[in-house]
C-alpha cells in the first residue's frame, strides 16, 4: 500500500494523475470451481500526457485489468477489489450510470481487432455519429460533420464517402484509424489501447503507433497501452510495468527497463526477441515453458517454475510474505528474491536491493543472453 | 412429447449458432446483396420464388382468373349418391359434391390459404421476437423467466396446441390465425435469443459499451441487426408450415365455418366422404397445399444457405 508512496517519483510526474489504479484484484467465481484471480494487487498511475506499458505474454491479466478499470466487466461471477480513481474519484462500485457517462466521454478504450470491433452492419458514419449523439449532444447534419471532421483528423483520407461505408469495405488500417477516431471524439483525458496494432500488418502498425503518439502529444491525453510487443513498448512508453500471472512482477522507465532488466523473466522476455544483427541460423533464446506453468502466488514465485535463477526460497515464504514488490532503485519496482545483476549498477540502488538479495545470487547471469 | 421438444430446441439453437459468424473476405458487398446476388444464380431458389410469386399472382387476382363464382352451385340435376360430374366444357376440373366449381374453388382458396399463412407468420415473428428481444436484450433473471416460458411452449406438440388454442378462442378465421401464430412464437423468441447472445458478447457489442453507448441502443442499434438472419431464413420456412397448419386446422373442423370463403383443407375435408367417386376433390386441393408448402421450404432453404457463411464458395 505504501509502496506507491516510496519512490521519488521523476519530476514531470508529479502531477495529480489522471488514472491511479491501487491493489487493483479481479477474481472470477464459477460455481463448481475454485474462483480464479486474474489480476492481483496491481498499482499504477498515469498523468496526462503521460504513456505507460502494461507488458505481459497471453493470460497474464493484461485486458481484465483494462476491463476492470472501464467498468466492462461482467457484474455476475466476477468480484473486482481494490481502489480505481479517475481524476481523483473512485470507480469501484460506482454507479453504472456514472461509469457509462464517463466511458466514452472522458475515458475510452482501442480493442485489438478493428474488424470485430466495429459492427459489420451498421456504416462507419453511425458508429461514429453515435458517440457523438451520446456525449456531445450533437444531432444531424451537425454529428455528421464532426464525424468527417474526426476522421480526417485521423488520417482517413475522403472521410464523407467513408462516412457511408460499411467496415468490410474499409481496409484494417482504416478501420483502427476510425475506432481511434471513435475513441477519439470527446477528447477523452484517458485512453487504453489494448494491443491497438496486434491485427495489423507492420507498416500499418507503425502508422498507428505514430497516430498514438501524435494524439499524446497534442492533446496530453494519458495513454495506457496494453501489448506483448516489446518494440511497442520501446518506442511508445514512458514508463512500463511488466506482469506475469495477475501480478506486476517489474516497474522501470523504459530506457531503464531496456537497459538493464532487473526480472529474470524481463530478461528473457527482452532475449526472446528476435534480432537482425544475429546472423543467420542462430537459434532464438525462449523462456523456457509457459504461462501454465505459473504456480499460485501465495505458494511463491509464479515465474519459478521457468525461471533460471530460482533458488529454494523463491518457492517458501520468507518472513511470513511471498515475493513482495519492493523499492528497486529510483523509479524501478521488482518482485523477484534473486534478480539479475549488473557489474556496473547505480550506486544509490545497489544496497537498497541487494538486502533482498540473500547471498549467493549473483550466479553470474548477466543480462539477457543468460537463457539457454 | 419432451423428446420432441428437445430436438426442436437443439435445432433451433444450432440455427442461432451459425447466425453468430461474421462472414470474411466478402469483399465490397453486404452480406445482404452478396445473398440476393447468389440467390439469383441458384435454380432451386429460383424454382421456390417462381412457385411462390405464381400463387401470390393467383390470390391477388383470384376474382379475374377464377372461371366462376367459387359458392354458386351448378349442375346440381346431374349430382346424385355415386356420382359427381367431372371435367367438362365451362368446367375445367369438374364440380365438387354440391354442385360448385372446383378451379374457381381452388383459385380463391389461395387467398384464404396464403392470408392465413402470412397474418400468423407475421403475428408469430412479431410476438416471438419481442420474446427473444426481452431475453437476449436485457438477460439475468429475464431471460431465465421468458425462456422457461418459451421451453414449455416448445414441448407441447405444435398442432395440438394449435388445436387447444383454436378450440378455446372459437372458431373463426382469426382465431384460426392466432393458433397457428401461438406456435411459431416460442420458435422465434429462442431462436432470436440465441442469436442475440452470440452477438451480444461479440467484440463491436463491447466496444460500443466502451464508448458508453447506452444498452438500449446496443441492443437495438448493434445486436438486433447482426441476429436476424436466421429469423428471416425461418419465417419463410414457416410460411409453408403455418399453410400446412391452416390446411389441418380446417380439415379437422377448426377452421373458418364462413362457407363463402373457400379453404384448400377445408375443401379436402369435405372430399374425404367422396373419394371413392372422385378422387379428384381432394387431390386437387392437396396439390396445391404441397406445391405452395414446396415452394416456400426451396427459398427458405436456399436463402438460409445464401445467408450462411459456412456455404460461401
Amino acid at each position: 500500500m505504501s509502496i506507491e508512496a516510496l519512490p521519488p517519483a521523476a519530476p514531470d510526474r508529479s502531477a495529480v494523475p489522471v488514472l491511479e489504479v491501487e491493489e487493483l484484484t479481479v477474481t472470477f467465481t464459477r460455481r463448481g470451481e475454485r474462483p480464479t484471480r486474474a489480476v492481483d494487487g496491481v498499482s499504477f498511475s498515469v498523468a496526462a500526457g503521460e504513456t505507460i506499458g502494461l507488458v505481459g505474454e497471453s493470460g497474464c491479466g493484461k485486458s481484465v485489468t483494462s476491463l476492470a478499470v472501464m467498468g466492462l466487466l461482467p457484474r455476475r461471477g466476477v468480484q473486482v477489489g481494490g481502489s480505481v480513481r479517475f481524476n481523483g474519484a473512485e470507480l469501484i462500485g460506482a454507479p453504472d450510470r456514472t461509469l457509462r457517462e464517463l466511458r466514452g466521454a472522458d475515458m475510452a478504450m482501442v480493442f485489438q481487432d478493428p474488424l470485430s470491433s466495429l459492427n459489420p452492419t451498421v456504416p462507419i458514419g453511425t458508429q461514429v455519429t453515435e458517440v457523438l449523439v451520446e456525449h456531445r449532444d450533437m444531432s444531424g447534419k451537425r454529428a455528421v460533420a464532426e464525424a468527417a471532421d474526426l476522421l480526417d483528423r485521423v488520417g482517413i483520407p475522403d472521410p464523407t464517402r467513408r462516412l457511408k461505408e460499411y467496415p468490410h469495405q474499409l481496409s484494417g488500417g482504416m478501420r483502427q484509424r476510425a475506432l481511434i477516431a471513435m475513441a477519439l471524439a470527446c477528447s477523452p483525458r484517458l485512453l487504453i489501447a489494448d494491443e491497438p496494432t496486434t491485427a495489423l500488418d507492420v507498416t500499418i502498425q507503425a502508422q498507428i503507433l505514430e497516430l498514438l503518439r501524435e494524439l499524446v502529444v497534442d492533446t496530453g491525453t494519458a495513454l495506457v497501452m496494453i501489448t506483448h510487443d516489446l518494440g511497442v513498448v520501446a518506442g511508445l512508453c514512458d514508463r512500463v510495468h511488466v506482469m506475469y500471472a495477475g501480478k506486476v512482477i517489474e516497474t522501470a522507465d523504459r530506457h531503464e527497463l531496456f537497459a538493464r532488466p532487473r526480472q529474470p523473466y524481463t530478461g528473457g522476455l527482452l532475449a526472446s526477441v528476435p534480432r537482425l544483427d544475429a546472423g543467420r541460423g542462430t537459434p532464438l533464446t525462449p523462456i523456457r515453458g509457459s504461462a501454465r506453468d505459473a504456480i499460485p502466488w501465495a505458494e511463491g514465485c509464479a515465474f519459478a517454475p521457468r525461471c533460471d535463477n530460482a533458488q529454494d526460497d523463491c518457492l517458501t515464504e520468507v518472513a511470513g510474505s511471498t515475493v513482495p514488490l519492493e523499492y528497486d532503485g529510483p523509479g524501478r519496482e521488482l518482485r523477484c528474491r534473486h534478480p539479475l545483476t549488473y557489474p556496473r549498477q547505480t550506486p544509490a540502488g545497489a544496497p537498497s536491493s541487494g538486502s533482498t538479495d540473500s547471498g549467493s545470487t549473483s550466479s553470474g547471469s548477466t543480462a539477457s543472453g543468460a537463457g539457454r | 412429447m419432451t423428446a420432441l421438444g428437445d430436438v426442436r430446441r437443439r435445432r433451433i439453437d444450432e440455427l442461432a449458432a451459425r447466425a453468430g459468424q461474421v462472414p470474411e473476405g466478402e469483399g465490397g458487398v453486404s452480406l445482404t446483396r452478396s445473398a440476393v446476388r447468389r440467390l439469383r444464380r441458384d435454380p432451386v431458389a429460383i424454382a421456390g420464388a417462381v412457385i411462390v410469386v405464381v400463387f401470390l399472382l393467383v390470390a391477388a387476382l383470384a376474382p379475374l382468373l377464377a372461371p366462376r363464382d367459387p359458392v354458386t352451385q351448378y349442375l346440381l340435376s346431374e349430382i346424385r349418391p355415386g356420382s359427381i360430374p367431372g371435367p367438362r366444357e365451362g368446367f375445367p376440373l369438374g364440380v365438387d359434391n354440391l354442385g360448385r366449381d372446383l378451379l374457381s374453388r381452388l383459385v380463391y382458396g389461395s387467398r384464404q390459404s396464403l392470408l392465413i399463412g402470412f397474418v400468423s407468420t407475421v403475428l408469430g415473428v412479431v410476438v416471438g421476437m419481442a420474446l427473444g428481444v426481452l431475453a437476449g436484450g436485457l438477460g439475468g433473471w429475464v431471460d431465465t423467466v421468458v425462456m422457461r416460458f418459451v421451453d414449455i411452449l416448445l414441448s407441447i406438440p405444435g398442432l395440438l396446441m394449435a388445436i387447444t388454442v383454436s378450440v378455446l378462442l372459437g372458431q373463426n378465421q382469426y382465431a384460426l390465425m392466432i393458433a397457428i401464430a401461438v406456435v411459431q412464437v416460442p420458435v422465434f423468441a429462442r431462436l432470436l435469443r440465441g442469436s442475440m447472445l452470440a452477438q451480444r458478447g461479440s467484440d463491436y457489442a463491447l466496444a460500443a459499451r466502451a464508448l458508453g453507448v447506452r444498452r438500449g441502443r446496443i441492443v437495438f442499434g448493434h445486436v438486433l441487426p447482426n441476429s436476424l438472419s436466421p429469423v428471416i431464413v425461418q419465417a419463410t420456412l414457416s410460411l409453408a408450415t403455418a399453410i400446412i397448419e391452416a390446411a389441418a386446422l380446417s380439415f379437422l373442423g377448426l377452421g373458418d365455418p364462413d362457407i363463402s370463403r373457400p379453404e384448400w383443407g377445408a375443401m379436402l375435408a369435405s372430399a374425404q366422404d367422396f373419394l371413392s367417386i372422385r378422387p379428384a376433390l381432394a387431390i386437387w386441393p392437396a396439390v396445391c397445399i404441397i406445391v405452395v408448402a414446396l415452394g416456400f421450404t426451396l427459398l427458405g432453404e436456399r436463402l438460409r444457405e445464401a445467408l450462411d457463411p459456412k456455404f460461401r464458395r
